[in-house]
């Protein structure tokens, strides 16, 4: 009993010199060697041991001139081999025990065995994924420890399916046909590239049946596969399409509905752009918030410089489009010189609030990101928003008046000018709401409208002048057929084919896809 | 007595007079300072006019003054060539410090060849070439793409590349390089994936998810990218949206530095590799003196210093130690008194002018940290010499250059001839 006390408190001895040396050794070794003490640490079984090791995956280890490891924690320093509350003679000399990708990589799975001990469920799962991610002999160890003590039956299934993982590498071949079988079903991509390289290539497996059991379950997998591909494609398409919508809706109201051609529709997108940083500034603390109330105020500073450019310029041009091509295009170098002087040339960063970034993980192989799928939503809802301010208000009323007779409707008493200064507004204003979902994708910079005025005429003329819903369909459109040709002719090759079809199109059908019938249209 | 020292005076003071106008040396500034390089260029202007007035300070070069000739190219490939010819000709400067795109060093490169021009060339570039009239103080492909391609596949344990790059000369023959080297490593044609994307490429959703693909295939994979300018803050905000971390799949970079981290938002991209000759962040006496000189100088205290202004400083440097070797600024005496010449670097070590007008230099790898700075994680034991011509290329295999013992900067070593080109 003695021997067996005296024994127990030797080993806890040894563990902590062990964990005291290893701690020690950390700030002058190299990264290599930082991987090997973290796996003695982690063996060490100290109390500290977590602690330090989660510590310093966040940043938080720093070390002396003489070498002794200090935590940070919320309230001040701790000592790393004792846990204990302790004041570095120097705070400032401290140097932190810095981390590269490979060696976090090792400490990520070096916490997840101690988490495999974790009282959550949920944890478990985690750790038990991690460990799936490399499964070596220590990893395989602990799972099968884990088994027969694990009582939730979710985390049971992980453990289950990563030893059947294991399994595949056994010795004896009726024993990876069995893990084969346990497998079938689970389409992780793990499983999918171990059984692919089992059925396959140069590490086939020995055992013909072996390898017959792995092709057909990669077969079924691969054909489900597939079919996720061709979704995630048709996402992306839809996704780069909302921001060609998006882009375009403004000028198929100045462009389409009012026949200003305006080369500074790309800078009023700007303009919404910065306007997403200014919020941003003025409310740092709440990124969200910023960003939904640059919504209207986006639509508010475009919307007024809009106003302001048609009653300076545009409304003494109406009928040269020539020369309102050249006016608009002199204006947009002066807004980009503008922001250029206020903001200077460099890009601003729009930071991506919480809500917008990660992913939704549907399955192994389709996930789809927050902010496109939202940007996505915002853009079928603006378009929604315009087509029932053109169809269902008086104001929009108006406007198809005006655009359709303008001295007609001057005799029936709308007073043309200003129903003029407000549609251009408005589709400024869009614009100004679309450079605020820019703002969350691409760089915001003097040179963002730029970027897309081509793409935005490009998309209204597809479209048919003049008619939103040629607008949603034509930009849709050509933002799958872009994300369909891209995997085989590159992004760069893409575009370009993109470019000419659309203009052997427009050669057939000079109107675009939906054109503008009746009279009014015809008379133009 | 009286008349006798006015006389003096006023001869004293015309020949003094003549002395500043006729002993200046002049040295030309060829950055674009407008367009879509400005911001990156113009700090290299800024950094040569530093170095004048510090070189002036200290009594100018041979008793003389340093005298700074500043152009605008303005992003304009052509207009490079055209202001190089006016730098040459019309203001006769004595060195041109400039470029920085390699399409604007191919332009004003017969410039300087029929005038006898001499330019320093400060950027990382990609190699097959070394002119008479040019020195590359940045580094050639040996001496940045190979070595961190070494360090993610011994370090790291990469087995799967993916090299992207944006649509121009230097991704393209960067890239044609590195894969010839892989492929010399034994990493087979399934496992190199390449990619060009356009200047200002915007929508890297199915790129970033096609990079995911082919990084889940159970290999460790790794991206090597010579995505230049902007198009890179859409390309690291989209890898971050879809939770491809650092540890999974580091991207490392030839093209990011802390001028262009400045102003970002750099949480996407902690983590993610850069491969530099020069990290400010670098803890030397010589480094930190140098910030110190550039901020006040600068009047702004949390401006960055970066590769390719280290770059500028080490050319100036070796420049004037050159002409006060030479005695003179004679483009050919200067070219010749150069070679061999050593300063040290900003962050340890010595750069040597080498025969073929590259220099020697250490290589750094540095990862992305949260303020925007890097932190090394590796470095080459001692500087590696740059290569003008790559060992990798079958075209470029057997040129050599060398302006000492050959005179020749593309001295085919099997047919024993100067193929003559002008490069």
């Amino acid at each position: 009993m003695f021997c067996l006390q005296a024994g127990a408190a030797m080993a806890q001895a040894a563990a902590g010199h062990e964990f005291d040396t290893a701690v020690a050794a950390l700030p002058t070794a190299s990264y290599l060697e930082k991987e090997e003490l973290a796996g003695r640490i982690a063996r060490s079984a100290h109390p500290q041991a977590l602690t330090l090791l989660r510590g310093w995956l966040d940043g938080k280890l720093h070390a002396d001139a003489a070498g002794h490891a200090y935590l940070e924690g919320e309230g001040g320093y701790t000592d790393a081999l004792s846990g204990a509350a302790a004041t570095p003679a120097s705070p400032d000399e401290l140097e932190k025990i810095g981390t590269n990708n490979r060696l976090r990589k090792a400490l990520k799975g070096l916490l997840a065995q101690f988490g495999l001990a974790s009282a959550e469920p949920g944890m478990r799962i985690e750790a038990v994924r991690e460990m799936r991610r490399e499964l070596d002999e220590s990893a395989v160890a602990a799972l099968q420890a884990r088994l027969p003590q694990e009582t939730d039956a979710a985390v049971k299934h992980e453990i289950e399916l990563a030893l059947a993982l294991a399994g595949l590498a056994s010795e004896e071949p009726a024993q990876r046909l069995a893990a084969i079988a346990s497998l079938d079903g689970d389409r992780s991509t793990e499983v999918y590239n171990r059984l692919s390289r089992m059925a396959s290539g140069d590490e086939a497996d020995a055992d013909a049946a072996v390898r017959n059991a792995a092709g057909a379950a990669v077969r079924s997998i691969d054909s489900w596969r597939s079919f996720y591909q061709g979704v995630e494609t048709l996402f992306f398409g839809l996704s780069l399409g909302s921001v060609l919508v998006l882009a375009a809706i403004g000028l198929a109201i100045t462009f389409g509905v009012m026949g200003v051609i305006n080369m500074a529709h790309g800078e009023l997108i700007m303009l919404g752009a910065y306007t997403a940083y200014v919020m941003q500034l003025l409310m740092p603390q709440n990124t969200g918030l910023a960003l939904l109330l640059s919504i209207p105020a986006a639509f508010l500073v475009s919307g007024a410089f809009g106003v302001a450019i048609e009653r300076v310029i545009v409304r003494h041009l109406y009928g040269r489009p020539l020369e309102t091509l050249l006016a608009t295009f002199g204006l947009s170098l002066v807004l980009q010189q503008l922001v250029r002087s206020i903001f200077s040339a460099n890009n601003r960063p729009v930071a991506i609030p919480e809500f917008m970034s990660g992913v939704w993980q549907i399955n192994d192989v389709f996930s789809i990101t927050y902010n496109r799928l939202y940007i996505l939503i915002f853009a079928l809802m603006v378009f929604a928003l315009l087509l029932g301010v053109l169809k269902r208000t008086s104001l929009g009323l108006k406007v198809r008046a005006v655009s359709q007779n303008r001295g007609m409707a001057k005799a029936m008493g709308v007073r043309t000018d200003w129903v003029d200064a407000a549609t251009f507004g408005l589709g400024a204003g869009i614009a100004g709401i679309a450079g605020v979902a820019l703002s969350q994708l691409t760089n915001v910079g003097p040179n963002l409208g730029q970027a897309y005025i081509i793409d935005s005429f490009m998309v209204v003329v597809f479209g048919g002048v003049g008619n939103l819903w040629g607008t949603l369909i034509g930009g849709m459109a050509l933002g799958v057929v872009n994300k369909l040709l891209e995997p085989y002719a590159g992004a760069v090759l893409a575009k370009i084919l993109v470019l000419v079809a659309l203009i052997l199109f427009i050669q057939r059908k000079p109107r675009g896809l939906f054109p503008q019938k009746g009279r009014a249209a015809e008379g133009h | 007595m009286k008349l006798k020292t006015i006389l003096a005076a006023v001869a004293l003071g015309a020949a003094s007079f003549a002395v500043q106008a006729a002993d200046t040396i002049k040295v030309g500034v060829l950055h674009s300072l407008s367009g879509t390089m400005a911001i990156s260029e113009t700090t290299l202007k800024d950094t040569v006019l530093m170095l004048i007035d510090e070189q002036n300070k200290k009594g100018g070069v041979m008793g003389k003054k340093l005298e700074a000739v500043v152009v605008d190219p303005a992003s304009n490939w052509p207009l490079f060539a055209e202001k190089a010819e006016q730098l040459l000709v019309k203001d006769k400067v004595d060195v041109v410090f400039g470029c920085w795109t390699s399409v604007s060093r191919k332009s004003v490169l017969p410039v300087f060849e029929k005038n006898n021009g001499l330019l320093f060339y400060p950027v990382q570039y990609e190699g097959e070439e070394s002119s008479k009239n040019v020195f590359y103080t940045g580094a050639s492909p040996n001496q940045q793409a190979i070595p961190a391609v070494d360090y993610l596949m011994k370090d790291i344990g990469v087995k799967r590349w993916v090299l992207a790059g944006t649509d121009y000369v230097y991704p393209r023959t960067t890239n044609k390089i590195l894969e010839a080297y892989l492929k010399s490593k034994g990493v087979k044609q399934e496992d190199i994936m390449i990619n060009y994307t356009p200047f200002g490429h915007s929508d890297w959703q199915s790129i970033v998810a096609d990079i995911k693909k082919f990084g889940s295939a159970g290999k460790k994979t790794a991206v090597v990218s010579t995505i230049n300018g902007d198009a890179n803050v859409p390309f690291y905000k989209e890898l971050g949206n879809q939770k491809i971390s650092a540890e999974d799949i580091p991207v490392v970079a030839f093209s990011v530095g802390e001028e262009e981290l400045a102003g970002l938002d750099t949480k996407p991209l902690v983590g993610h590799l850069a491969a530099w000759n020069y990290f400010q962040s670098i803890n030397t006496k010589a480094n930190k003196a140098e910030i110190a000189t550039w901020q006040k100088f600068i009047k702004k205290p949390d401006r960055t210093f970066n590769d390719p202004m280290e770059a500028t400083v080490i050319g100036f440097k070796l420049w004037v130690k050159a002409v006060e070797k030479a005695q003179t600024t004679d483009v050919s005496k200067v070219s010749d008194a150069i070679i061999g010449l050593e300063v040290p670097n900003l962050t340890g070590g010595t750069a040597k002018m080498l025969p073929n007008h590259h220099l020697t230099k250490p290589v750094y790898i540095g990862e992305i940290r949260e303020d925007g700075q890097f932190d090394i994680v590796w470095q080459t034991k001692g500087e590696v010499a740059g290569d003008a011509w790559s060992d990798y290329l079958p075209g470029s295999k057997d040129v050599e250059a060398d302006w000492v013992k050959l005179k020749c900067g593309n001295y085919n070593t099997k047919t024993k001839k100067c193929s003559g080109q002008n490069y």
